[in-house]
């Protein structure tokens, strides 16, 4: 049944210097679904997030996209970025560039297309998450929220098959983070495959269709958000609800 | 103390003798002294480029040649390497230039400001955040597109200012070539105040060097500063609403 499948983490292990942060992950993430990452800081989430398109590479352990090691020697790790698409917690637009132009940059030098198309392919993505009209403006010059929202269409203009949030919303204003959340499960239920790293445990019990919960390196729990999150198995996961919720 | 007030003036602002040179200064050395300042600015802006690209190389080899590179052609005192291109490449057997002076100086000027620059850009190029080189990245752009396209041109504009030092180091520094001997027509504007002064005995000359020089550097220090400025208006700090 591998072709349900669209990523596949086997054994996982990273190790920073002396810190093992990642220890034999394995897990599945379903195609079409979205899988929400939870636990304390420093439990590896967001290494977990950065191996699935190599910006950490694992130390051991294999992780599969679409049935292709992408941790095999020999792998187009651009051609696989390209599949990825990753929204990060502080945007990380590039401040030189118009709102336009970080969406086009990428769909004109790693796509090829030609101005004119990716300017039509960026504006109807910019549209889609709400941003008509703010083109020309520099990253500067629009809020947080905003500029999360051009980071998702940046991603999104690739035409990914896979779709990565660090912490998307940690470090938006309160007020605006409802607007993303929004945008991410609209996302999630028009069908992209996600793999999310969040805080917000509303939005994983809503969208999720399968919440991980990691400590110190390791998948604690697994299942599916109702039973995770009213019928925690293991006391950690308890404690980590009862500082959380 | 007003008869030491009216020698200095006979020393360094006899305005006759200014006036007896401006002409040459103009016509002759301010000509050079600029060409010779671009030329060896546009060398010196390529090496520094190449040299700074090279720098955090993961490769130890290519960063000790950079790192050595740099070292040494900031440690050297500038005569010796001008003598030691303008001089020590014919001698070697490399004449490129042929007995092109200017050629020389450029080259040798530029390889010394290529060293100094390579310092500025690096600094630039780091101060970029490596965020935003994470997401270039995480696009499928390669590392040379990520250098190209988002961390040369913020770093560069980052260091407009410093990099504005450095040329007017190049304009000023561009009296060195007399070094490598000139003909008449071939002075820059320092060689030709010199020349005067000597030949003066007075040192008037040589204000009216320095004068063209402050009329040099002092307008382009400000249109640099104008134009940073404006790259920095174009990314403002206006807020929109969400």
């Amino acid at each position: 049944m591998s072709s349900t499948i669209a990523v596949k983490f086997s054994k996982v292990s990273k190790t920073y210097g002396t810190t093992q942060v990642l220890r034999d992950i394995s897990l599945d993430l379903p195609r079409g679904s979205t899988t929400c990452v939870i636990g304390p800081s420093g439990s590896g989430k967001s290494t977990l997030l950065r191996c699935t398109n190599l910006l950490a590479r694992p130390d051991s352990g294999s992780i599969e996209i679409e049935g292709m090691d992408i941790t095999a020697a020999g792998t187009d790790v651009n051609l696989m970025r390209t599949k990825v698409g990753m929204v990060f917690q502080h945007f990380h637009l590039f401040s030189h560039l118009d709102v336009l132009q970080n969406v086009t940059l990428a769909l004109r030098k790693v796509r090829g297309m030609s101005a004119d198309e990716a300017d039509a392919r960026a504006m109807a993505q910019l549209r889609a998450v709400g941003l008509g009209g703010l083109e020309r403006r520099r990253p500067s010059q629009i809020s947080g929220g905003q500029q999360q929202r051009v980071a998702i269409a940046r991603a999104l203009a690739m035409d990914p098959a896979i779709m990565l949030f660090d912490e998307a919303t940690s470090a938006l204003d309160p007020e605006l983070v409802k607007g993303i959340l929004n945008v991410m499960r609209d996302l999630a239920i028009s069908g992209m495959t996600m793999l999310v790293v969040t805080h917000e445990m509303r939005f994983a019990r809503e969208v999720a269709g399968q919440v991980v919960f990691m400590d110190q390196g390791r998948i604690v729990e697994t299942g599916l958000p109702g039973a995770l999150f009213d019928q925690p198995q293991t006391p950690r996961l308890r404690q980590f609800l009862d500082q959380v919720l | 103390m007003f008869a030491g007030l009216s020698r200095i003036q006979q020393t360094f602002f006899d305005i006759h003798m200014i006036a007896r040179v401006m002409p040459s200064l103009l016509t002759v050395g301010l000509p050079n002294t600029i060409l010779l300042a671009i030329l060896a600015s546009l060398i010196g802006i390529v090496v520094g480029l190449v040299i700074a690209i090279g720098l955090p190389s993961r490769h130890l080899s290519l960063r000790l040649i950079c790192r050595s590179y740099v070292d040494i052609l900031r440690g050297l005192p500038h005569i010796l390497t001008i003598y030691l291109i303008g001089q020590g490449l014919p001698l070697a057997g490399l004449a490129l230039f042929g007995s092109n002076t200017y050629a020389y100086a450029a080259l040798a000027i530029g390889l010394i400001e290529g060293a100094y620059m390579a310092e500025i850009f690096r600094a630039g190029m780091q101060s970029v955040e490596r965020g935003q080189i994470e997401a270039s990245r995480t696009l499928g752009m390669t590392k040379w597109q990520t250098m190209r396209y988002i961390i040369m041109p913020q770093g560069i504009r980052r260091v407009l200012p410093p990099l504005t030092g450095q040329f007017i180091l190049v304009i000023k520094g561009s009296a060195l070539v007399f070094l490598l001997g000139l003909t008449a027509s071939q002075r820059e504007i320092f060689s030709i105040a010199q020349d005067s002064a000597i030949n003066n005995a007075n040192l008037s000359p040589l204000t009216a060097a320095g004068l063209l020089y402050l009329a040099l550097t002092v307008p382009m220090t400000y249109a640099v500063n104008a134009w940073e400025r404006r790259l920095r208006g174009a990314q403002g700090s206006m807020r929109g609403d969400e």
